[in-house]
């Protein structure tokens, strides 16, 4: 490893962190929000005793579940300018710019995931939590938002934080539609200085460590849950 | 909403000459699927042996094994796939290096990809298997051992015949998860399905109809390996275990 120029990491370093990372970490945060939210309202949808309503979430979810995440990124990159086009009541399709195209992407693909450890955490809460509910004189929506909610939303956080780390790494695939996020900003550093063995090397240790220690976190994390 | 649909274009010649836009993107699906094939034999060796060695007493071998799981399940899959494409090879000797850098395409990218799915997926493959392992009755390796077979026989014709039934709903979503992951080896340039719609998109312009008939098959392919499974499933069921192999409980 004679010729591997650690200079060239030190000097990308500002960009790769304050452009890069912060793209990253934007949308994966961002996502994560709008994954878990609209996840939970397809899961009270799949678990609805309305029958179509059940039905079209459970479409929805297996839809997004049975294709690549590439592909998906490609989907919403040419269609939403035209959602929005037609939501502003535009003639041409709008402008997006790359994180709001991967932000709207991501929301909608990781809540299908999101989807359905929501969907087990509110299985796992005991019926009678429910009836006590109703016998109190809550309606529907209160006795979800404060009796089954919580406590499933407690029981799956080591899930739900997994599948976070998991949509962090996803998120480095916005590559393909060219945005700027950690991986992005070190391919074009890397092209540009042809030095892909130092800039790549360098990526993967950064995501090593940022995953490996979220992922002993949520361990510890889940020992506590554990022991009530 | 201004977007002009032409669902025709499908039985439209592609510029490459070699048939219709619907025979190019089933192309595509085929090198897909080759990709996971391939790959998929890999994850399972591979993940067979890590998964076993992790379930063995020798804590050395159970440290190299949690490492192994550690580095690559905690790097993306888009960052392993440049490590095997743009840096592996000039790690290697430089007459090696060459030689695979110099491979006439499409082995150029399938072959790094392949590596790179292989590992990427042995590593879910190792925890299923050591999961499957650890399902099993204390019981099962005690009277292995007791009848005189070795820790080897005992895994070979004991413990592992019975982990691998148990498992395979959870294998059939990591195989299928194979298959989409194949997707990310566009990045390094292998046309398989996306690449091609998205290639297609380009030359025709019609986005939609090539990104539907993309999903189209992809749901196709996702439905055939569903049946498939379900009927391999049924065929290797353990006796006495109905309710587990029918996936029920989890």
């Amino acid at each position: 490893m004679a010729g591997f120029d650690w200079d060239v990491i030190q000097r990308s370093m500002p960009y790769l962190f304050r452009e890069g990372m912060k793209f990253t970490l934007t949308l994966t945060v961002l996502a994560m929000a709008g994954g878990i939210v609209f996840g939970t309202i397809l899961a009270m949808m799949r678990l609805s005793k309305f029958k179509p309503v059940a039905i079209v979430a459970g479409g929805y979810v297996n839809l997004m579940r049975s294709i690549p995440l590439v592909l998906v990124i490609f989907w919403f990159f040419f269609l939403v300018p035209y959602i929005g086009a037609w939501i502003l009541r535009e003639e041409r399709p709008i402008q997006v710019g790359a994180f709001y195209s991967a932000l709207i992407t991501f929301t909608m693909f990781e809540a299908a995931y999101y989807c359905e450890i929501m969907r087990a955490g509110i299985q796992s809460i005991p019926r009678g939590q429910v009836w006590s509910g109703y016998a109190l004189g809550l309606n529907y929506w209160q006795t979800m938002g404060h009796i089954v909610l919580p406590q499933a939303f407690r029981n799956m956080l080591p899930v739900l934080l997994t599948q976070t780390i998991i949509l962090f790494q996803d998120t480095s695939l916005v590559y393909v539609i060219s945005a700027t996020d950690f991986l992005g900003a070190a391919a074009k550093v890397a092209n540009r200085d042809y030095r892909l063995v130092e800039m790549y090397s360098f990526v993967a240790v950064v995501y090593f460590i940022i995953s490996f220690s979220l992922s002993l976190l949520v361990k510890r994390l889940q020992a506590r849950i554990a022991i009530r | 909403m201004g977007y002009h649909w032409n669902w025709k274009v499908l039985f439209a010649p592609e510029p490459g000459g070699t048939g219709t836009f619907l025979h190019y993107l089933v192309v595509g699906l085929e090198w897909s699927l080759a990709c996971a094939l391939c790959a998929w034999v890999i994850a399972l060796v591979v993940g067979a042996i890590v998964g076993t060695l992790r379930t063995t007493t020798n804590r050395w071998v159970v440290a190299i094994g949690n490492v192994y799981v550690e580095i690559f399940r905690n790097v993306p899959l888009l960052v392993q796939m440049f490590l095997w494409f743009f840096v592996v090879p000039e790690l290697l000797p430089t007459g090696l290096g060459d030689t695979i850098k110099q491979m006439p395409p499409p082995w150029a990218a399938f072959v790094p990809a392949v590596l790179c799915l292989g590992i990427f997926t042995s590593v879910r493959v190792a925890e299923q298997v050591r999961a499957g392992i650890g399902s099993l009755p204390r019981g099962q390796r005690m009277a292995a051992i007791a009848m005189g077979l070795t820790q080897f026989q005992a895994y070979r014709f004991v413990i592992l015949p019975q982990a691998f039934r148990i498992i395979l709903p959870p294998l059939t979503s990591e195989f299928m998860n194979i298959i989409k992951n194949s997707s990310v080896a566009l990045t390094i340039g292998l046309m398989e399905l996306t690449a091609r719609a998205r290639a297609m998109q380009e030359f025709s312009f019609q986005v939609f109809e090539a990104f539907a008939a993309a999903t189209v098959l992809y749901i196709v392919t996702n439905l055939v390996v569903v049946l498939l499974m379900r009927w391999i499933e049924g065929r290797v069921r353990v006796p006495g275990l109905i309710a587990i192999g029918a996936g029920g409980g989890h």
